[in-house]
């Protein structure tokens, strides 16, 4: 096993319910992720994936269970966890400069004026929006704002990125382009990142491993992918490497059919010790039911 | 051959200006008869009776009148005799003075409202009850508390811009977007910091919204104040001149509330656009 920089152990949510007792949006989740993993996490709507991240990012507090990460657990927000918001939620009134120079200004709290736009300017370079800092939210198209989102997470150099569904809302192209740079960004400062995503090619591309989880209400952890496409995956040819479409369609099966069934079927499922699967090519790759001989 | 829809619409209301001016003037011509009557008689009528002319001043009248005033705004001939300028002056001088007290108290009470569900809900009946009460029904009682008749103006207009104010800060400020405010919890910016990076320009153009609606508010109470507590002002000056049955002076005081007010309300839309931000 490897060293757990994030461990997420045995949190649960429940909301109260009106006329007593309460509703388990997920319960007894435990996942790791070790220093520069990239993990993802899929699953389909209400099945509380936002929730465990803003849990991670401490906007959010589980009902049960803690969170640890770098040895400590977490109370709360804090610098060392940076927020990539779905909506981009960059402050409309500021420029690009100004939201990042925020950030910036937020996490050195002493630095002068010059030392924070140098540093802020450095992180709008690294996401290619040079000469566009003095350019308001509203003049940008949605990919820039997201880069601008992703800057200036990026500027306050956190120990972990959470990432919630950051591309959902924008074009195909746009998010491919998007999806190199975050690729090649926490690659180059081997960043410990968190991504929720419902796209499943988005995952295969990005993560090292994915977190499947079922559906909600009393969602659970089902099972951990480990990616096992090489490392130096390029967008272009990864649909041509021999393990693409096991992995695919294993990722797939699960959100069309085994999302729903896993808890009827799995009676003896231990949460602690989730499966780990590395789906690979064997002799038939267009099989559906690939995920079967490959555990 | 087509103009621009702005000069279009000018052409329009100069158009309708002119129209309004002619039947005004049609209308305030020679109207009633004149009737025989012996000459000392005829010397306490006054030319309406004499010679027909309709007791309600033509735009001629109003015209010349009102470049009388414009020429000397701020003469002082003693109480009863005061410049327009030096009316409006004093009207304007009371709804500052009202407004910004109003300013100082509705902005951070209102930003403790809108943080503060508990204050919210504490709050709330109290201005539930204070806000339709009209501001003049104050009047006596603060006449009676603060024994001075131009500071209790000053009360009614702080009284009558609060509640827009204040309403509008605490929902723009209970309103701000819940990303913006995860935004800065994640940066770990304290309270304060918070409440002015962020939440202050999240709900400015609300809150200056609210500001827009008090002016307003303080302008229209302002005429209504002073006819009742009397001595300066343009309220007063417009009971003045009808005590002294000079409609013209009526007229040319309602042309000068209408203008002044406009003026108000165009400062506050300006500053409110300074503060709007395109998303």
């Amino acid at each position: 096993m490897s060293t757990k920089f994030i461990s997420i152990e045995g949190i649960a949510k429940r909301y109260p319910q009106p006329s007593g007792g309460a509703t388990t949006i997920f319960e007894d989740l435990w996942l790791s992720l070790a220093p520069g993993e990239f993990g993802c996490i899929i699953g389909h709507s209400g099945c509380g994936k936002t929730t465990v991240l803003n849990i991670l990012a401490g906007l959010d507090e589980p009902s049960e269970g803690t969170v640890i990460v770098d040895g400590q657990a977490i109370s709360g927000t804090s610098l060392d966890r940076a927020v990539i918001f779905q909506s981009n939620a960059l402050l409309p009134w500021m420029t690009v400069m100004g939201n990042i120079a925020y950030a910036v200004s937020s996490k050195w709290r002493k630095w002068d004026k010059a030392k924070i736009r140098a540093h802020a300017q450095t992180f709008i370079d690294k996401v290619g929006l040079t000469g566009s800092e003095h350019k308001r939210p509203s003049e940008l198209s949605g990919g820039m704002k997201q880069r601008v989102g992703i800057a200036r997470a990026l500027s306050i150099t956190p120990k972990i990125m959470l990432m919630d569904e950051p591309f959902s809302a924008l074009d195909a192209l746009t998010r491919g382009t998007l999806q190199d740079e975050v690729r090649r960004v926490t690659l180059e400062t081997g960043q410990t990142t968190f991504m929720i995503t419902h796209d499943v090619d988005e995952a295969m591309y990005l993560a090292d491993k994915i977190f499947l989880m079922t559906n909600g209400p009393g969602a659970v952890l089902a099972e951990i992918v480990e990616n096992p496409l090489p490392k130096d995956r390029a967008r272009i040819d990864l649909h041509k490497h021999p393990h693409y479409y096991a992995l695919r369609n294993h990722l797939i099966d699960f959100l069309v059919t085994r999302s729903k069934t896993f808890t009827a079927t799995t009676p003896n499922h231990d949460p602690r010790n989730v499966p780990v699967v590395r789906p690979a090519f064997t002799e038939a790759p267009t099989m559906p039911s690939l995920h079967s001989a490959t555990r | 051959m087509t103009k621009s829809l702005r000069f279009r619409a000018a052409v329009v209301s100069i158009g309708l200006f002119l129209a309004f001016l002619g039947t005004w003037h049609l209308a305030t011509r020679q109207s009633a008869s004149t009737t025989t009557m012996s000459p000392e008689y005829a010397r306490l009528m006054g030319i309406t009776a004499t010679q027909g002319k309709s007791a309600m001043p033509g735009p001629l009248d109003v015209g010349a009148k009102l470049w009388e005033h414009l020429k000397r705004p701020f003469y002082d001939n003693g109480p009863n005799d005061k410049g327009l300028g030096i009316q409006l002056a004093y009207s304007i001088g009371r709804v500052g003075l009202g407004y910004l007290i109003a300013v100082l108290v509705a902005i951070p009470l209102g930003f403790l409202i809108g943080m503060s569900p508990l204050m919210n809900k504490a709050l709330d009946p109290f201005i539930q009850v204070l806000k339709p009460i009209s501001p003049l029904a104050w009047m006596p009682l603060a006449l009676y508390t603060i024994k001075d008749s131009s500071l209790s103006a000053i009360f009614v207009i702080f009284i009558c811009s609060v509640w827009p104010m204040l309403l509008n800060t605490a929902f723009g400020v209970a309103s701000v977007r819940k990303e913006w405010v995860n935004v800065a919890r994640t940066l770990e910016v304290g309270t304060f910091r918070r409440a002015f990076t962020v939440i202050l320009p999240a709900a400015a153009p609300t809150i200056l919204t609210g500001m827009r609606i008090s002016i307003g508010i303080a302008w229209l109470v302002i005429v209504a104040a002073e006819m009742l507590v009397g001595g300066t002002g343009i309220g007063y000056f417009v009971w003045n001149e009808w005590n002294n049955l000079s409609i013209t002076n009526v007229i040319i005081a309602i042309l000068m509330i209408g203008v002044v007010g406009m003026l108000l309300d165009q400062i506050l839309a300006r500053f409110t656009r300074m503060v709007t931000f395109p998303e």
